[in-house]
């Protein structure tokens, strides 16, 4: 569990100094695209550059998330963008990938091991790139998933929804008011591939994908890149450049095993002491960017992540509004659900999206007042469950 | 243009499965060290880390936690199919698993029963039935191609001559063959029990003689564009089996008829079949090859029989290997002894024409690809997996009692 440390002990020595997050960058998405993933992320890495007036010189530190950059990982790319880095990771997480690479990068700038981390999750995305990445995404869905019906991801959430719906008495309506809420939020976003409002009427009738799941239950897969810099606070007061701090963040994989099926995540056992880390409450939190790829998990998140207590979601949506400018503010520039997912920037887009409005740089409406935000990792359904979940509580450079 | 076929690829882990549902048998690996019953198959215990994982039968219950209908699938063969019914189970045995969903499954939260059957694909998958009703695969439309159901179906039996022929001929018919062709090699020659089936309205008696080249090559051209499954019976008559001793002149006899008869009709038919699969739905579906279980290990009172058996089933390999990718299945039908003339001074118990006919139609109808019908074959079977080499050692004492002979 990673809290605030301090820069320097009574000796003077330095130790653990705090790094904070800065440069929130987006590389438009697009349905299709011709180029390959590389090109993606030397789009992000100039536009870090630019943001931050740095050199490319000055990345000394490089965290992967992709799933097509495939033949190669994060080593190809050093040679192809032309970065020599003291310290490297590849994080093909998928939703997990941002707030992953998020606590290794802190870690890293923390210790020592790297001065300016870029965080980049990039994606393209050929006519058919999904469907041929289904069959071969992970061992266990080519021998137990993929045979039955091909459905990819939708028809395990299908299960899921159609479990939680029964269990919790959750309605299509309620999940369709989360879907409405965040096309409005994209709405007022440049980047979102959904240019037009959402009503309850399309949103209930839209094409059948895999019982109970329609159309627009599910994210539109694209071309995008997603990042932000990781670096000391000195280094970012030094550059003037705004930054957000990380107040805390968890991470946890193959949680509860035993359950018959996913109804929750990791989340559950580690929300005390994010909370307790970052030294507020949930109450604290001024907006939520769950990892949608589904209504039914943005659900489960709030109620893993504390906002409500199991079960209790169906009422939480009901008596809240999910608008940038309501009662409770979710995915604020849209969500993947509206804005689009490209591959693992997907799970770059809700700390992104985090780092600007905390930073007051937004592209989206601005939540008024902003000193805390939750930012919400995960993903990777290798079988019949999400076996990734983080989440990382960042905060006004001044709250 | 390829016929799309569901997916095929697996693990070697995962033909475990396939291994297992080839028989119509439902099994899961099973952790020798710590008892974990393990589902995705994998290379080592999910609790205990060890590596001795045994596949083993399986309580076939669970609850159904949840159902689905997928509208739209990233895979060709299921986008030409959907809706597709999925069911998401929580086993009495433990995981949780993804099957393929029968219609007459009740909604979820309720009890089903999981069986593992063959897909199109040649490959093991999982299904859920309604816990209360036996296995059945026809009578649900999107599973029935799944199977190889004779129903409204064109066989050919390739030897009409023999009782096991007949049974299967009738059993045929009663299954709603639309059309059976009956082989028969020695024209003109009046065979008991034959006559009353070529006056059947369904039924033709065709020349086939597997051992002659023309003959069969002949009869391919004129009915080969037409037959949905062929089943070959051909078998030497009582009085042509030899026992070991028996000269080079008399194994010859044996390989023409049970081993170059398969390959001649395999050429002459299968090419036909395959291409027939390609371009339509629903029409070629099986291969099925009448084997004695004496083809898994040498039965010394029947030696040269036992050695051409086992060429066939070799090659019977190879054609299901050719026949996979156009989603024919080939079936192997492994006989123990008969209660006809053949194995007439064989002890009881032994296989009754009638029965080995119902299995076969069992077989195509529940989509399994090896079959071993009656009590001396699932005996056999299972000393043979158990240890193949001990089994050889048992059977060589047979040449010491040696009253076979």
């Amino acid at each position: 569990m990673t809290g605030v440390k301090r820069a320097v002990n009574r000796q003077g020595a330095r130790t653990l100094r705090e790094a904070v997050v800065a440069a929130p960058v987006t590389v438009p998405y697009v349905r299709h695209s011709i180029r390959g993933a590389p090109w993606f992320f030397a789009r992000a890495l100039s536009q870090l550059l630019s943001d931050s007036g740095l050199e490319k010189s000055d990345i000394d530190g490089l965290s992967v998330g992709s799933f097509t950059l495939a033949p190669d990982t994060a080593i190809g790319l050093t040679q192809h963008l032309g970065v020599t880095v003291r310290w490297l990771d590849h994080i093909p997480f998928g939703g997990a990938s941002g707030v992953v690479a998020l606590r290794r990068a802190l870690r890293a700038v923390e210790s020592g091991d790297a001065e300016i981390a870029a965080c980049i999750g990039a994606d393209t995305n050929h006519v058919d790139s999904f469907r041929a990445s289904l069959g071969s995404f992970s061992g266990f869905a080519r021998d137990a998933v993929f045979p039955y019906a091909a459905g990819g991801p939708n028809a395990s959430f299908a299960f899921l929804t159609s479990y939680y719906m029964r269990e919790f008495g959750a309605t299509r309506e309620d999940f369709g008011k989360i879907c409405i809420a965040q096309r409005d939020n994209a709405l007022g976003y440049p980047h979102a591939l959904f240019k037009r409002p959402l009503t309850l009427d399309e949103y209930l009738n839209a094409r059948p994908i895999a019982d109970p799941i329609r159309l627009f239950d599910c994210v539109m897969p694209c071309a995008g890149a997603e990042g932000f810099l990781v670096m000391a606070r000195a280094r970012a007061e030094a550059l003037g450049i705004p930054f957000a701090t990380v107040r805390a963040s968890c991470e946890r994989h193959n949680a509860f095993p035993d359950d018959p099926i996913q109804m929750r995540g990791g989340w559950v056992l580690d929300r005390d002491r994010l909370y307790g880390a970052a030294g507020i409450e949930p109450s604290d939190i001024d907006f939520v960017q769950t990892y949608d790829d589904y209504p039914v998990m943005s659900v489960i998140q709030l109620e893993d992540l504390g906002f409500c207590a199991k079960g209790e979601g169906p009422d939480f949506i009901r008596r809240h509004s999910m608008t940038t400018d309501g009662s409770f503010p979710l995915n604020t520039s849209g969500g993947q659900l509206s804005v689009g997912q490209a591959g693992c920037a997907a799970g770059f887009l809700g700390l992104v999206e985090t780092i600007r409005q905390l930073t007051g740089r937004n592209l989206a409406r601005e939540v008024p007042n902003a000193r805390f935000g939750l930012a919400v990792g995960f993903g990777m359904i290798t079988y019949d469950r999400g076996l990734c979940s983080g989440a990382a509580v960042l905060g006004r450079s001044d709250a | 243009m390829t016929l799309p076929l569901p997916p095929i690829a697996r693990s070697r882990a995962a033909l475990g499965l396939t291994a297992a549902a080839a028989l119509g048998r439902f099994e899961l690996q099973v952790c020798e060290q710590c008892g974990k019953v393990q589902y995705p198959p994998r290379e080592s215990c999910e609790r205990c880390l060890s590596d001795a994982l045994r596949w083993r039968a399986q309580a076939d219950t669970g609850e159904l936690l949840s159902g689905t209908v997928v509208h739209h699938s990233h895979d060709r063969y299921f986008s030409e199919r959907v809706p597709w019914r999925l069911a998401l189970v929580r086993l009495d045995a433990g995981p949780t698993v993804l099957a393929h969903r029968h219609e007459r499954c009740p909604p979820a939260p309720c009890r089903v029963r999981i069986g593992a059957r063959l897909d199109k694909s040649g490959q093991g998958v999982l299904l859920a039935f309604p816990l209360d009703e036996d296995f059945n695969m026809t009578n649900d439309p999107k599973l029935c191609e799944m199977t190889c159901d004779p129903k409204s179906h064109a066989v050919l039996v390739t030897d009409g001559s023999t009782r096991v022929g007949q049974a299967l001929a009738r059993e045929l018919l009663e299954a709603g063959a639309s059309r059976v062709w009956i082989g028969f090699a020695e024209v003109g020659k009046q065979v008991p029990g034959l006559a009353e089936l070529a006056a059947h309205s369904k039924v033709a008696l065709v020349p086939l003689d597997v051992t002659d080249a023309r003959s069969v090559t002949k009869l391919g051209g004129e009915i080969g564009s037409e037959v949905d499954i062929l089943v070959n019976t051909a078998e030497a008559p009582h009085s042509e089996r030899h026992p070991a001793g028996a000269g080079v002149d008399a194994a010859r006899a044996e390989m023409e008829l049970n081993y170059f008869g398969l390959l001649r009709l395999s050429h002459a038919f299968a090419p036909a079949m395959r291409l027939r699969a390609a371009s339509a739905q629903g029409g070629a579906s099986a291969w099925v090859n009448v084997l004695s279980i004496y083809a898994l290990t040498n039965y010394p009172p029947q030696a040269s029989f036992s050695a051409s058996q086992a060429a066939a089933l070799s090659l019977s390999q190879l054609l299901r290997a050719q026949m996979t990718p156009a989603g024919i299945r080939v079936v192997n039908v492994f006989a123990g002894p008969l209660d006809d003339e053949r194995d007439r001074s064989l002890p009881p118990p032994k296989l009754k024409p009638a029965a080995l006919a119902k299995a076969v139609v069992n077989a195509l109808q529940s989509g399994i690809e090896d079959c071993y019908p009656g009590e001396i074959a699932q005996e056999w079977l299972a000393r043979w997996r158990e240890s193949p080499k001990v089994l050889e050692r048992e059977m060589s004492q047979t040449l010491e009692v040696g009253n076979h002979g």
